[in-house]
């Protein structure tokens, strides 16, 4: 048996919310494991749909959100690459009348957090967004939002923390782990190479839709249960989505890359908890709401389709925070399909609270106890 | 998803056809599902009815009029018994349901039991210039002949390696094309090498040499053992440059038809769920399957090309084995076709087809770490114009050891083929640059659409379920 690795912080899951928690404290100088058990930002974090929106969130999300949204503007200088990242501006669509009235009351309720946001209606939202369909009477428009690629910025947040000495284990997952009173003890088993046995003071749960085996570990299991965003493109088109899109009430999202493919999400695959398949049937559902949206679509060839594994919560919401269980152990999952934009400044916040036992950034409404009521009543 | 499920076999080639036959003479009536306009596959491809061609069968097939004689009969016979749907793309599958496109319109079809027949394609292996005007697969150059009746160009070089190679001269000389050369990668010794095991089949062992011998008598060129530089043009292909025995050499051409061998489509059974191993006589991952082409998924079974490489005889058994395992899992006793053989024979000559397969790529063996030659600035994917350097800095930057991790950071197979034509060098170029073999590298997971689909078709059928309320995210 090799001798014992001690960490200061272990992170278990290299998606984007552990990358970016791996990276931000081995900046702050840190000694920090990463273990993913297959590739990191492989899974809902590289294959989701890649929007980086604040606009439409809930209330209790948007300091967090606006954090997260002022670190997509330095990725270059914090992961070496943009990531495709666009400030493209989302606009959020109303499909009816009655639809503009909770928008105007969302940008109202937003602008008290410095999001600007500006509600179009009647000829001037038809004017202002010619290539849009008559399945749109006005929209809310958020110019500071926009999209990015996550096959790209999932992986280089993983490489980013390598580079600030973080060591990142693919390919390795943790086998066993307990406290033991006074720090936690792993065991990882690399597919190729000898058990690591590890040490550490902190553990981050970042295992995603796989979280509950962390949180159950230690006697918190959370209601959360998987699902399968199902998700598809274009071949590349002439650019004539001019944002990234979202509609009030969901169904479809939809944004268009710098190639020109239009990217489109809605609805549900199918999956086993393990591994997501995109649905065909779901698919056709949600290129009819796509195509009275966008009509152009409806002369573009489909080249692929592609789903993944995501974790959602019963109230939607992210479960963020100090365990009730365990000391140092912290919990950070189950984004309910909106975690792309709010990742990196995650990562931030887990950082403060390992340094700093604390975070100015209002994260109560995600702890991860708030359930107990509810678990109890099942 | 009202329909009745069917048994629906996919693709009416001659391993398909004999499928369907089986179970036709069973007293069964499967959907025939075939993406082409008439049967008889690739190899048997007869020319679009009405448009006036009257070139013969012999003229068409060659040596192997009758059987594509044969084949185009059985399934002319079978048509009032079988649902046959042709030009229809099978573009995904859930379990139980395929999803089709045919005539504009978009339908799922239930199965209960599933024989793939899907076929191959031309293996492409890229060189500088192959993206040019001017260069077909030859899968691609023999179709135009068959179904358009037409060259690929003026003056016409075939590169590349395996028997179709010296087939496609042979039809394109012998319909009056100007066929200037013929450059074989492998070497003639290869093939002298590999003649005890050709000769499990002397018959097709001999029209390999006739070709050979009728392209030689007319003066084509054919130069064995060559290493392909590049193909030269702007516009259009101007050139080709091989080198042999440490010389240089270029033909001024107008058109290169470019072929490895060929590729199983094996998506379909991909999407179904079938397990894959690496095989080392077809060099690529196949779906698994027993000896009567029974997959991993109940229910699900595979036969002709497009669960190996055995050519289009091997193709009509390996259809009638599938079959037979079918209707026996469905505990239905084996119809009597006259001169078909039964089962156990079926499988006798498809173990001795397999030695013959052994001495085709002895002789038509692939270039040796194709990959180490290709420049950094020579395009890979060309859907997503991904060029070697790309790939090979990916590889070096982010430690990628993995072929969908490779595309997931690089977009190497990710455009309108889906890797169908890039994928091959892609793991050649991957496997190369991490220093593992071909097989580690592993393979692309087939993702719907199997080929690129229009979504106006999508829009019409009524049977498109709302989505539902929980599943409706921003």
């Amino acid at each position: 048996m090799s001798e014992t690795l001690h960490y200061d912080v272990v992170v278990a899951g290299g998606g984007l919310v552990g990358a970016s928690a791996a990276r931000a404290l081995a900046e702050r100088g840190l000694r920090v494991a990463l273990f993913e058990r297959r590739y990191c930002g492989a899974q809902a974090s590289g294959v989701n749909y890649g929007g980086v929106r604040c606009q439409g969130r809930p209330e209790e999300q948007l300091p967090l959100a606006m954090r997260a949204r002022k670190i997509w503007d330095r990725l270059p200088e914090l992961i070496g690459i943009d990531g495709e990242f666009v400030r493209s501006g989302h606009l959020r669509l109303a499909r009816r009348e009655s639809d503009l009235e909770p928008l105007d009351a969302w940008s109202a309720m937003a602008s008290g957090y410095g999001l600007a946001t500006t509600v179009y209606r009647g000829a001037e939202f038809r004017q202002r967004f010619p290539w849009l369909g008559d399945g749109a009477v006005g929209g809310s428009l958020c110019l500071s939002d926009g999209h990015a690629n996550p096959r790209l910025v999932s992986p280089a947040f993983a490489r980013a923390a390598r580079a600030l000495g973080a060591d990142v284990h693919e390919r390795t997952p943790i086998t066993a782990m307990a406290h033991d009173g006074v720090r936690f003890q792993l065991t990882a088993q690399p597919d190729e190479g000898a058990t690591l046995q590890v040490s550490c003071d902190w553990l981050l749960n970042t295992s995603g839709a796989w979280a509950n085996h962390i949180a159950g570990t230690f006697g918190e299991r959370v209601p959360m249960h998987a699902i399968y965003p199902n998700m598809w493109v274009t071949e590349p088109l002439p650019r004539f989505i001019g944002h990234n899109l979202g509609v009030y009430g969901g169904g479809v999202y939809a944004r268009q890359v710098e190639r020109g493919n239009c990217v489109i999400g809605g609805g549900r695959g199918t999956g086993d908890g393990e591994y997501a398949q995109p649905s065909a049937d779901t698919t056709r559902a949600v290129m009819r709401e796509a195509c009275a949206l966008l009509p152009a679509l409806r002369n573009a060839l489909l080249i692929r389709t592609w789903s993944g594994v995501e974790g959602e919560t019963p109230d939607n919401n992210p479960i963020i925070g100090m365990s009730r269980t365990t000391p140092r152990l912290v919990h950070a999952f189950g984004f309910s399909g909106g975690g792309f934009l709010l990742a990196p400044g995650v990562g931030d916040v887990l950082a403060d609270l390992v340094t700093q036992g604390e975070t100015a950034t209002p994260i109560d409404a995600f702890a991860v106890d708030r359930f107990a009521q509810v678990s109890a009543e099942v | 998803m009202s329909e009745r499920a069917e048994i629906v076999i996919v693709g009416a080639g001659p391993a398909g056809i004999r499928a369907a036959q089986t179970l036709v003479a069973a007293g069964l009536r499967p959907i025939v599902l075939d993406e082409n306009v008439r049967w008889g596959g690739q190899i048997y491809r007869q020319p679009p009815a009405g448009a006036g061609f009257t070139r013969t069968k012999q003229a068409l097939y060659g040596f192997e009029a009758a059987k594509a004689d044969a084949v185009h009969t059985t399934m002319a016979a079978l048509l009032p018994q079988v649902d046959y749907r042709p030009e229809t793309l099978v573009w995904a599958c859930d379990p139980k349901h395929l999803h089709t496109m045919h005539g504009g319109r978009e339908t799922p079809v239930a199965f209960s039991h599933l024989i793939i027949a899907s076929g191959a394609t031309d293996r492409v292996l890229p060189l500088p210039g192959w993206t040019l005007p001017g260069v077909y697969t030859l899968g691609g150059a023999q179709v135009a002949l068959k179904s358009q009746g037409c060259a690929i160009g003026e003056r016409v070089v075939f590169a590349g390696t395996g028997p179709l190679l010296y087939l496609v001269a042979y039809q394109y000389a012998k319909a009056g094309a100007n066929v200037v050369a013929v450059l074989d990668t492998s070497a003639f010794a290869a093939q002298a090498k590999a003649t005890p095991r050709l000769l499990n089949q002397p018959a097709t062992f001999a029209k390999g040499v006739y070709y050979v011998g009728w392209l030689r008598s007319r003066g084509v060129r054919i130069e064995h053992g060559v290493t392909l530089e590049g193909i030269e043009g702007t516009a259009g292909v101007r050139a080709i440059r091989w080198q042999r025995g440490g010389r240089e050499h270029s033909l001024e051409c107008s058109a290169v038809g470019l072929g490895f061998g060929l590729r199983p489509e094996t998506q379909l059974a991909d999407l179904a769920g079938c397990r894959f191993v690496f095989d080392d006589l077809n060099r690529c991952w196949l779906p698994e399957r027993d000896a009567a082409g029974r997959s991993s998924q109940a229910g699900i079974y595979l036969a002709g090309d497009g669960a190996g490489i055995a050519g289009a005889d091997a193709a009509e058994l390996a259809g009638r084995r599938a079959a037979l395992a079918l209707l026996e899992d469905l505990g239905i006793a084996a119809p009597v076709v006259p001169d078909a053989p039964d089962a156990p024979a079926i499988e006798r000559k498809l173990a001795s087809n397999r030695r013959f397969r052994e001495g085709i790529e002895q002789a038509f063996a692939l270039p040796e770490n194709p990959a180490a030659r290709w420049p950094d600035e020579m395009l890979v994917c060309r859907c997503e114009e991904v060029d070697a350097r790309t790939l090979r800095e990916c590889v070096r930057h982010d430690g990628v050891t993995e072929i969908n991790r490779l595309k997931a950071l690089t977009r190497v197979g990710m455009g309108r083929c889906q890797g169908r034509m890039c994928g091959e060098a892609a793991c050649h170029l991957l496997a190369e640059a991490s220093g593992q073999t071909f097989a580690q590298v592993g393979r692309l997971r087939a993702q719907a659409p199997i080929k690129p689909i229009p979504i106006a078709p999508m829009l019409f059928d009524e049977n498109v379920a709302a989505i539902p309320e929980e599943a409706r995210d921003e």
